[in-house]
């Protein structure tokens, strides 16, 4: 519903294309996981976000108690911090549909 | 530190303490150290408080930091709830003796795309426990995950790693869980916790709400496995029995007066043994608040802490009641020496009677306890739950060498022993009250049923009531059956009217006798009078006699001279005659 007000609207739409998009992803340790999460992440980010978009990643292993902010119980967990609301997807990305559903980014963007 | 524990005690399961009240000894000294234990039941079973106050007090009592990670609740919420039970969360968690981390999944906010674990989750677990060095663990309520993850089969095998994980921590976890409706758990997380686990059930029996707990299984130890009620109070969790249901007290040969002298030496002279259970039944309005108010009185008034729980009567009413025959208890409640509890039955369930009984006994510390009357407790429970009941009063008591007394109401028509059968065989003495109807008039019996390990008397006693107190009195035993009032009054006056009858007889005869006794002496005077007389008269002839034979002689002598006869013949008759000697 959200998606189609953001269509619908040209201003809000520029808006958000405007805005940097802030992306945390919580990863443990560079396992296969962790890394397929990054890779997926950043092609999906490169097809849609292109020069907008930003990756911070965060080792659970080496600070643990951000584990605690963002609500992570799964890893691999992707926060969208920017633009609002926070929004969430765990795994390790692979489907990239749902990733996009999730992102809320229109696949047709 | 566990392996050196676990040799040290010889294969014995090492144990982590509770604190809850009761509940170690159940499980014989606690949960199952570094490992996890499985708590389910319904809503409202108290769950999470069982688990808080497991942490708490192991924060408080042990030295034991615990994590309390809340999937359901957040850390507000908690502190909140558990300050009511007077636990201070928000100040160990201050004092870094506990920490609370509050998970919180959306699912309309999650979107899942490809493989993942909840490494997330034990990584923060993991940073919790090593915070604060945390030894015990609660997880309230997993089950949250069910909702809010989508994968079932990720989240399956992520909670068998979590629990093995705990295990490897060596902390000792609590994990609540809803109660399914074929299985303990909603979610089966049985199959992951086989160490322990505990159900808790609420349920409802005529109108009154019993919590009961039951360890379903503890490997490797033994375990109380019965149903045990416990309840939420002031001060956190009891379960009930607080004490092992084990018969193994003391008994102590010291007596203890009951306060009327005449019923002390119905029991062998001395009164009860101190530390034994009395039983007092009795019909209604025979006077067995009376016999136990002028109980405590006794013992109070020779210093001993005696502690009044009425469930019929205010503190207020009996004392006043109780000055009108002549007992005075308000200064012994001025002096501390007398408490009075009162509270109606039907206020809580027969389990909150009992802790809250427990708690007062506690916390008074008294030689002599009376409860009046017990029958009403019993009534708010089962018959089961009743006897249940008494025996672990009876028990706790006698752990602690306190004398206790129970009335029991027995209703009008009932047969008076049949009626505390649930009871008798728990008492070690038994006196019975009552009524007894006759002459348009009732007055009130007392005999001794029983008193264990004393001699005592098989008589029955009227007891009486006056202002000036209690006293039991001889009922009047004779061919006619035994009376008791007027009529045992009556009787006496029979009796008395009766001796005085046999005295007046006997006095009477007494005199008969004197009287007989003077008129044969008057008879015996008469007849000596006579025989004197005739005596006299005998001596009087005779004298004649003499002086008639003397005179003829000197006649004859005259006329001898005259004649001139014989000289012989004048000598013997002068000695003849001779009246010098008198017969006497």
């Amino acid at each position: 519903m959200k998606t189609k007000t953001v269509n619908r609207h040209p201003s809000a739409k520029s808006r958000q294309a405007a805005q940097i998009w802030q992306l945390r992803l919580y990863i443990i340790g560079r396992t296969s996981k962790s890394l397929a999460a990054f890779a997926n992440l950043k092609k999906i980010c490169e097809s849609h976000l292109k020069g907008r978009y930003l990756i911070t990643v965060i080792d659970l292993l080496k600070q643990p108690q951000l584990a605690k902010g963002d609500q992570i119980l799964a890893v691999p967990t992707v926060v969208r911090r920017l633009p609002k609301p926070v929004r969430t997807i765990i795994g390790n990305l692979s489907d990239t549909a749902r990733v996009l559903v999730g992102l809320d980014l229109c696949p047709t963007d | 530190m566990n392996g050196t524990k676990s040799i040290l005690q010889l294969g014995r399961l090492p144990k982590c303490p509770t604190g809850i009240q009761g509940l170690d000894e159940i499980t014989g000294g606690g949960l199952p150290r570094g490992r996890p234990t499985l708590v389910c039941g319904g809503a409202g079973c108290g769950k999470t408080l069982l688990a808080a106050e497991f942490l708490v007090r192991g924060a408080v009592q042990f030295n034991e930091p615990g994590v309390l990670m809340a999937f359901e609740e957040t850390e507000k919420e908690l502190k909140a709830n558990v300050a009511s039970l007077g636990f201070d969360l928000d100040g160990l968690v201050q004092r870094k003796k506990i920490v609370i981390d509050h998970v919180h999944i959306e699912r309309s906010e999650i979107q899942e795309s490809g493989e993942y674990d909840l490494e997330g989750l034990f990584v923060r677990l993991g940073h919790a426990i090593e915070s604060i060095g945390a030894k015990r663990v609660v997880l309230d309520t997993m089950e949250v995950l069910f909702a809010s993850l989508p994968n079932e089969a990720i989240l399956r095998s992520e909670l068998r790693r979590l629990f093995r994980w705990l295990k490897d921590k060596g902390v000792t976890a609590v994990i609540t869980a809803e109660r399914g409706r074929e299985s303990l758990t909603r979610n089966g997380l049985e199959e992951y916790v086989s160490d322990c686990v505990i159900v808790l059930d609420h349920r409802v029996s005529d109108q009154i709400a019993t919590r009961h707990l039951r360890i379903v299984k503890y490997r490797g130890a033994l375990h109380g496995t019965n149903e045990f009620p416990f309840l939420i109070g002031d001060d956190g969790i009891g379960v009930l029995p607080i004490t092992s249901l084990a018969l193994n007290h003391t008994a102590s040969n010291g007596r203890i007066a009951t306060g009327i002298p005449r019923l002390d030496a119905m029991l062998g002279g001395k009164g009860f043994f101190r530390g034994s259970s009395i039983l007092l039944t009795g019909t209604p309005g025979t006077g067995k608040t009376i016999i136990s108010a002028n109980f405590a009185q006794t013992a109070a008034r020779r210093g001993e802490r005696v502690l009044f729980f009425s469930f019929e009567e205010s503190p207020d009413q009996i004392i006043r009641n109780m000055h009108s025959i002549g007992l005075r208890l308000e200064p012994l409640v001025k002096r501390g020496l007398l408490r009075f509890h009162s509270a109606r039955p039907s206020l809580y369930g027969l389990e909150m009677h009992l802790a809250t009984m427990f708690k007062e006994i506690a916390e008074f510390k008294p030689h002599v306890v009376i409860i009046d009357p017990i029958t009403s407790l019993m009534h708010s429970g089962t018959d089961s739950e009743g006897k249940g009941m008494v025996t672990r009063l009876i028990d706790y008591l006698k752990a602690g060498q306190v004398t206790s007394l129970f009335t029991s109401l027995t209703q009008g028509g009932q047969a008076l022993q049949t009626s505390e059968s649930a009871m008798s065989s728990l008492m070690d003495a038994w006196v019975l009250l009552q009524d007894f109807e006759g002459n348009g008039e009732r007055n009130r019996i007392l005999y001794v049923l029983k008193a264990r390990g004393m001699a005592h008397s098989n008589q029955i006693r009227e007891f009486l009531i006056s202002d000036r107190g209690i006293d039991v009195v001889d009922a009047y035993i004779g061919p006619s059956g035994v009376l008791t009032g007027s009529a045992r009054v009556a009787q006496g006056a029979l009796e008395k009217a009766a001796v005085l009858a046999g005295q007046q007889e006997a006095a009477q005869l007494k005199r008969e006798v004197g009287r007989k006794r003077t008129a044969l002496e008057r008879q015996i005077g008469v007849l000596r009078s006579d025989y004197e007389s005739e005596a006299l008269e005998l001596r009087r002839i005779a004298e004649q006699v003499g002086t008639r034979t003397f005179v003829l002689g000197t006649e004859r002598a005259a006329s001898g001279l005259l004649r001139q006869a014989d000289v012989t013949v004048e000598a013997v008759t002068r000695g003849k005659t001779k009246p010098e000697r008198k017969p006497r």
